[in-house]
C-alpha cells in the first residue's frame, strides 16, 4: 500500500465512522431547542384576596394578598410600614408585623422594626392565579 | 384757541392706541413667558437641579409611565392651573431663580439634605387647597369604588368621611421621601409634618 491510498482509506473510515455516530436528541424541560430562546411565561394578575390568604402551614409567613408594586422598599424608606407599621395598623385595617420582628439577635426588644425583619419581601410574598407546574399533595399541618 | 382742539384729540387717540398696542404685545409676552416656564421640558433641562434629583425620580413612577399612557407632568401637579393661584405660584417661583443662581441644591447631596424641608413646603400647600392639583384629575366625584380594589374602596370612602384629603395618605408618590420621613409620625389626620411651627423636622 504506497502512502496516498493510505491517506485515501484513512479518510473514508472516519467520514464513514462519523456518519455512523447517532445523534442524541436533547430533551430540554423548558420546551425549547437548546440554542432557541425560551418562551416567556404568559403574564398573570397579582392575586387580589379580600381578608388575607389563609395560612397553608403553621409558622409560615403570611402571603402578601394585593398588588405591591408601587411601594417603594430600600434602605431609606418602607413602603409597607405606611400602613403595616403598629401605630397605622388599627387606622388602616392591616396586621402589624409580630412581636418576633421588634427583637434583634441577641433578643433585645426594639421599639423600630429590627434591621433582621427590616426587608418584607423576603419573607412575604404576593401571588399570582397559576396553575402549580407540578401535581402537589401537600398538606400542612394545622 | 379753535385750532388746538382737534391737535389734543390726535394725541389722546395715539396715546390710546400706543396702550393698546403696547398692553397686547406686554400681555401676549408675559403669557408666553409664563406657558414657557409650564412645560415639563423647561423643568427638566433648564436647570441642574430639577434634571439630576426629581426628574430622575419621577421617570421611575407611575406618573411617568404606566398602563394607559396617560400622564402628569411637572406642572399639572406643581401649579395651579387656575388664573390667579397659578400667578401667584409663579411669582413664588422667583425664589426658586434666586437659590438657582445660589446653588443651594445643585446636587444630589445638597438636594438630599433639604429634601424634609423641601417636601413639607408642597405637603403642606397642598393639605391647605385639599389637593387641588390632583383633584384636577383625580375627581372623587368622578371614582368608581366598585371597580377599586376592595382595599382602596374601603379606605377612600373612610378617608372622605374623615374629611382628610390626597396627600394625607399618597405622599412619595412622585418623588423620594426625605430619608428622615416616619410613616408612623404621618397617620393620615395625625400628621406632625404639616405644622409649620414644628422647625425641628
Amino acid at each position: 500500500m504506497n502512502k496516498t491510498t493510505a491517506i485515501l482509506s484513512l479518510s473514508l473510515a472516519v467520514v464513514g465512522l462519523g456518519g455512523a455516530m447517532p445523534t442524541f436528541a436533547i430533551d430540554s424541560l423548558r420546551g425549547a431547542a437548546i440554542e432557541a430562546m425560551s418562551t416567556p411565561p404568559a403574564k398573570r394578575k397579582v392575586d387580589v384576596v379580600e381578608g388575607g390568604i389563609e395560612r397553608t402551614f403553621e409558622q409560615q409567613p403570611p402571603l402578601i394578598p394585593h398588588k405591591i408594586e408601587n411601594y417603594r422598599l430600600n434602605l431609606r424608606q418602607n413602603g409597607c410600614m405606611r400602613c403595616h407599621s403598629k401605630a397605622a395598623a388599627e387606622k388602616e385595617n392591616t396586621k402589624p408585623p409580630s412581636a418576633n420582628h421588634f427583637v434583634d439577635r441577641d433578643g433585645k426588644e426594639l421599639a423600630k422594626l429590627s434591621s433582621r425583619r427590616y426587608f418584607c419581601t423576603q419573607c412575604h410574598m404576593v401571588q399570582i392565579k397559576g396553575e402549580p407546574l407540578v401535581e402537589n399533595s401537600f398538606q400542612g399541618l394545622k | 384757541m379753535p385750532e388746538d382742539k382737534p391737535k389734543k384729540g390726535k394725541r389722546t387717540v395715539t396715546v390710546l392706541l400706543t396702550g393698546i398696542v403696547l398692553g397686547i404685545v406686554l400681555w401676549s409676552g408675559f403669557n408666553a413667558g409664563m406657558e414657557a416656564t409650564n412645560t415639563e421640558t423647561f423643568c427638566s433641562t433648564s436647570c441642574h437641579e430639577m434634571e439630576v434629583n426629581v426628574y430622575q425620580e419621577y421617570m421611575d413612577t407611575n406618573h411617568y409611565v404606566n398602563r394607559t399612557g396617560v400622564r402628569a407632568t411637572c406642572p399639572d401637579c406643581h401649579v395651579p392651573q387656575e388664573g390667579i393661584p397659578k400667578f401667584v405660584r409663579k411669582l413664588q417661583a422667583s425664589r426658586e431663580v434666586y437659590h438657582h443662581l445660589l446653588g443651594t441644591i445643585d446636587t444630589p447631596e445638597k438636594f438630599d439634605a433639604e429634601r424634609m424641608e423641601l417636601a413639607r413646603h408642597v405637603w403642606r400647600a397642598m393639605k391647605e387647597t385639599d389637593s387641588r392639583e390632583c383633584r384636577n384629575c383625580h375627581e372623587s366625584l368622578s371614582m368608581d369604588y366598585d371597580k377599586q380594589e376592595p382595599r382602596s374602596a374601603e379606605r377612600h370612602e373612610q378617608a372622605e368621611a374623615e374629611g382628610l384629603t390626597c396627600i394625607d395618605c399618597h405622599k412619595g408618590i412622585a418623588h423620594r421621601l426625605p430619608a428622615e420621613y416616619d410613616p408612623e409620625q404621618d397617620i393620615p389626620g395625625e400628621s406632625i409634618y404639616y405644622d409649620e411651627a414644628n422647625t425641628s423636622l
